[in-house]
């Protein structure tokens, strides 16, 4: 175990060099779906941190007493519990975002993100160093988020959290809050990450 | 060992004979130059007509689309650290044909922005001209008609305003579609109508189509396809409308059908290979012509066919391979 990231490294690799979105290309469903507001893509990167946190740190603890056959179906149950309390906390407190967000909260019960963070690290590691993990993690994914969020949202209606920014003659890019902007914004940006990653490590893409 | 370097060496004397696996080039002066220059002569009856009946309107988005269009090449073809290739008119042709389809109503940076998308989006991300999974010009049409969906809208055709007569009328088919107003074949056929400034003469299109397919720069497959498809669907229109042949007309001289059928399905790239497979795209272009014309909320669909079909080519290749002789 001498070679494993420390709970620094864990942290920051979660950022960029690992980013959920940009390079594992995991938990693509809400970043396509809710990325057409910075308002519920931040709503939506909470939401997750939340649950991730909390699923890696419980999951940490239960690590000696999981048997391999049924990890699975308790990654789940934690994970589960844990999307229930925030989609009851944003009913209560956030009743128009939940609506908006709809079945998206539910569903972050199956993101991959979350469960394959409590197989890759949370199951074998301490709960320090699985909530650092998930803090990074966590942390790349709402990152990722407010980047698509903030391209779309300023093409597709000039302003960010609904504020005007662009001037008043900018025609809103309409394709951009629907569905295909999410799409194109995704590839490009990861286009642009890729490019990025490729030039600071010397490579030609 | 000494025997070989006998039959390669250097003192080898008389013709060569190249040996090389097929595809082989029938014919070297069929370059994509020469394609591209027949587009551009095929087009001049329809670009005469969209200034004759459009005038600055017309001229206003040719400028623009084409010169965003070469623009936006030399910008993404820079990018990709490759050598700018705007001599082979290809990029000026996707600028006619994106300004062709588009309103004249239109204000500039929706053919901007098309021929940006056109480029950038449909043709160069994929790897340039050639590889290209959809039509590029429609590509950025489509993005622009969803991007600025009332500026593209079949109202937005209309400006009680213009100072050209076809621009204060409603478009053919929207007319028809929205009440039932007829317009007069002659009309149709001429292009004395409202419409995207390219499509509105059925005359001009079959000129520069027939001189394309009879050039063999575009495959007569495809139109012919399109055509008898639609023919077929817009006759039993006709026949249950009891129109005495006016529906059938309508449908074959109105909209963008013409202009579609020999200048934008027949792209070579993002169309099949074989001649089965040709007449079989084309068929499905006019299919879904007809269906979106008669059943959708859009009264015109040649674009919407169009990019369909091509998602659809790569399975048309794959389904009418031809047979080697003597293979069961």
């Amino acid at each position: 175990m001498a070679d494993q990231p420390t709970a620094t490294e864990r942290f920051l690799q979660g950022i960029l060099p690992e980013n959920p979105v940009y390079r594992q290309l995991l938990g693509l469903c809400p970043t396509l779906a809710v990325t057409n507001g910075m308002q519920p893509a931040i709503t939506m990167a909470c939401s997750v941190a939340f649950v991730l946190i909390c699923a890696n740190v419980v999951i940490s603890l239960l690590r000696n007493l999981l048997k391999p056959h049924l990890r699975i179906v308790i990654f789940t149950l934690t994970i589960a519990t844990f999307v229930t309390i925030a989609d009851r906390v944003l009913a209560a407190y956030l009743y128009q975002m939940s609506k908006t967000l709809g079945p998206y909260i539910p569903l972050i019960i199956v993101n991959c993100l979350i469960i394959c963070r409590c197989e890759v690290c949370a199951s074998k590691q301490s709960p320090f160093i699985a909530a650092s993990d998930a803090l990074g993690q966590s942390l790349g994914f709402g990152l990722a988020l407010v980047s698509i969020a903030a391209v779309r949202e300023l093409l597709g209606t000039g302003g960010l959290f609904g504020y005007q920014l662009l001037p008043a003659a900018w025609p809103d890019w309409v394709i951009m809050v629907l569905p295909p902007g999410a799409f194109i914004t995704l590839g490009l940006l990861l286009g642009l990450v890729n490019w990025y990653s490729a030039r600071k490590s010397g490579g030609s893409i | 060992m000494s025997k070989i370097s006998e039959i390669e060496g250097a003192g080898h004397e008389g013709p060569t004979l190249n040996v090389a696996p097929s595809p082989h080039v029938s014919d070297i002066t069929f370059t994509t130059k020469r394609m591209m220059t027949d587009v551009l002569i095929a087009l001049v009856p329809l670009v005469a007509m969209s200034v004759f009946v459009f005038r600055g309107y017309a001229v206003k988005q040719l400028v623009v689309c084409v010169v965003a269009c070469l623009a936006s090449e030399a910008l993404f073809v820079s990018m990709r650290g490759r050598k700018i290739t705007l001599t082979d008119c290809s990029a000026a042709v996707t600028g006619i044909i994106l300004a062709l389809s588009l309103p004249g109503t239109a204000p500039w940076y929706v053919g901007a922005l098309a021929s940006f998308v056109a480029m950038g989006i449909g043709k160069i991300i994929f790897g340039g001209l050639g590889m290209n999974i959809f039509n590029p010009a429609m590509v950025g049409r489509a993005f622009v008609m969803i991007a600025f969906a009332s500026l593209m809208g079949a109202g937005a055709y209309e400006n009680p305003a213009g100072v050209v007569d076809a621009i204060s009328q409603a478009t053919p088919l929207n007319a028809f579609k929205g009440s039932g107003v007829a317009t007069s074949v002659f009309d149709l056929f001429f292009g004395f109508t409202n419409g995207s400034i390219g499509e509105t003469s059925a005359l001009a299109a079959l000129i520069g189509g027939i001189f394309l397919c009879v050039r063999r720069t575009a495959s007569w497959e495809i139109p012919v396809g399109v055509l008898s498809c639609v023919a077929v669907l817009a006759g039993l229109a006709d026949l249950s409308a009891g129109a005495g042949g006016y529906v059938l007309l309508h449908h074959l001289f109105g909209g963008a059908l013409l202009f579609g059928a020999f200048f934008i399905a027949t792209d070579p790239v993002t169309s099949p290979l074989t001649p089965r497979g040709k007449f079989i795209f084309g068929a499905g272009v006019g299919a879904l012509v007809m269906i979106i014309r008669l059943f959708s909320g859009y009264p015109e669909g040649v674009m919407f066919a169009i990019l369909l079909m091509n998602a659809v080519t790569p399975l048309i290749n794959r389904w009418t391979i031809p047979h080697p002789m003597g293979d069961a």
